[in-house]
C-alpha cells in the first residue's frame, strides 16, 4: 500500500522525497523511466525523510532483521536497521557472500537473476522487513521472501521508497504486505 | 588506530565480530567478512559511531562510498553528520552522466564511476569502504574526487590489511582504520 493512502496523507515529507527522485529516461535501455535514487541521497533532509519514515513505522513492531536487496537497498537499509535496533542482512547477487549460502532465483523487469543470502543470517521466527529502492513485478523481493521463509523467519512488510503502477492496488506481495512511500515521478507516456 | 593514547574500548568487539573465510574468492586469501558485524547490532552501531564522532562538525559535505560494501557504512554516516551520500559504482550501474577513473586489478583494469553533479568543486569528502587491502579502488576514488575538485579530508575503512601496503597507496591522502589485520 502507498503511504498517502496509510496515514501519511498530506505529509510534506512525501513530496519532498518525491521531488528529490531524478528520472532519467531510456536506462538500462529504450522505453524505460528509470527512477534514479542517487538525487534522493543527494538531499540530506529528503534522505532523513525517508529513514524517519520508515523507522517511525517499524521501531515498534518487534522487528528483529532488516534485509536490504543488493546494492540499492543496502544504501536504505542499514540505517534503518541501526535507529530500530535490528540486524542488518545483505541479499546479494551471486558469488559475492563468501560463507556458506542459500540462493533463490528470479525474473527482472529486464533479465532473471539470483539472489543469495548466509545461512546462518536469520534465525526461525525472527521477524524481518525487506527493503529495495524500488518495486516493479514484485520478482526480486518475492526471491528474498522465499529466502526468508526458508529459514523459517517471519517476513512482516517489505518497504520500498518507490513503487510501479504495476503494484498500485496490491496489497500483498506472495501473500505478504507491501508498504511503498510514493510513485514514480514523470512518468507521461510509461508503458 | 582510533586514538592515539591507546585503543578505544568499542574496538575489540567490533574485531571480535567479524568473520575470517579462508580460501576465499580463491586459495590464499583470508577473507574478512563484515556481514557478521552487521548481524551484531551492538558492534554495527558502535562501528558508526567512532566514525561519527571523528568526522562530525567538521565541515564534511560529502561522504562518499565504494560499491557494494562502502554503501552499507556510508549513509548512516552521512545522515548523521548532515551530509550527502555519493555511491562511487561499477560501470554502467548509474543511469546519469557519469565521470569514471581506471585502476589496476592483479590482472587487468576496473573502473569506478561517479554521476556528474554529485559533488562540487571545494567541497569536503570523506571516503568510505569496509577494507583497504592495495588501496587500488580506494586511491582510484580519491583521483575522480580530486579531479573535479573535491578537498579528500580522510579515507575510512573498518579493516586495513597492512601488508598489502593501501596506506602507501594512497600517498598524501590520511587513512582512518578501526582494526588493523596483520
Amino acid at each position: 500500500m502507498f503511504a498517502a493512502e496509510n496515514g501519511l496523507k498530506g505529509d510534506p515529507r512525501l513530496e519532498a522525497i518525491s521531488a528529490a527522485i531524478r528520472v532519467v529516461p531510456n536506462f538500462p535501455k529504450k522505453g524505460i523511466m528509470f527512477q534514479d535514487i542517487t538525487t534522493l541521497l543527494l538531499d540530506h533532509k529528503a534522505f532523513k525523510h525517508t529513514i524517519d519514515i520508515f523507522v517511525d513505522r517499524y521501531k515498534d513492531m518487534q522487528i528483529s532483521v532488516v534485509a536490504g536487496v543488493e546494492a540499492r537497498g543496502f544504501m536504505f537499509g542499514p540505517s534503518i536497521a541501526l535507529a530500530i535496533g535490528a540486524k542488518f542482512v545483505p541479499l546479494r547477487k551471486p558469488g559475492k557472500l563468501p560463507g556458506k549460502v542459500i540462493s533463490e532465483s528470479y525474473e527482472l523487469e529486464y533479465g532473471h537473476d539470483r539472489l543469495e543470502m548466509h545461512v546462518d543470517a536469520v534465525e526461525p521466527r525472527e521477524r524481518v522487513i525487506i527493503i529495495d529502492d524500488l518495486v516493479a513485478t514484485g520478482g526480486t523481493l518475492s526471491a528474498a521472501i522465499s529466502l526468508m521463509e526458508s529459514q523459517g523467519a517471519e517476513v512482516v512488510e517489505c518497504a520500498c521508497v518507490i513503487g510501479l503502477p504495476e503494484v498500485k492496488g496490491q496489497h500483498k506481495l506472495k501473500g505478504k504486505p507491501l508498504y511503498v512511500l510514493v510513485e514514480p515521478s514523470g512518468l507521461d507516456g510509461f508503458c | 588506530m582510533a586514538t592515539e593514547d591507546g585503543q578505544d574500548p568499542r574496538i575489540p568487539k567490533i574485531a571480535s565480530s567479524i568473520r575470517v573465510i579462508p580460501d576465499f574468492p580463491k586459495p590464499g586469501i583470508m577473507f574478512h567478512d563484515i556481514t557478521t558485524l552487521l548481524l551484531d547490532t551492538e558492534a554495527f552501531k558502535d562501528t558508526i559511531d567512532l566514525f561519527v564522532e571523528r568526522y562530525k562538525g567538521k565541515g564534511i559535505s560529502v561522504v562518499a562510498g565504494v560499491e557494494a560494501r562502502g554503501f552499507i557504512f556510508g549513509p548512516p554516516i552521512a545522515l548523521a553528520i548532515g551530509a550527502k551520500f555519493v555511491p562511487m559504482r561499477k560501470p554502467k550501474k548509474l543511469p546519469g552522466k557519469v565521470i569514471s577513473e581506471e585502476y589496476s586489478l592483479e590482472y587487468g583494469t576496473d573502473k569506478i564511476e561517479m554521476h556528474v553533479g554529485a559533488v562540487e568543486p571545494g567541497e569536503r569528502a570523506i571516503i568510505i569502504d569496509d577494507l583497504i587491502a592495495t588501496g587500488g579502488t580506494l586511491s582510484a576514488a580519491v583521483r575522480l574526487l580530486e579531479r573535479v575538485g573535491v578537498k579528500i579530508v580522510e579515507c575510512a575503512c573498518v579493516i586495513e590489511l597492512p601488508e598489502c601496503k593501501g596506506r602507501e597507496k594512497l600517498g598524501e591522502t590520511p587513512l582512518f582504520i578501526l582494526i588493523s589485520s596483520a
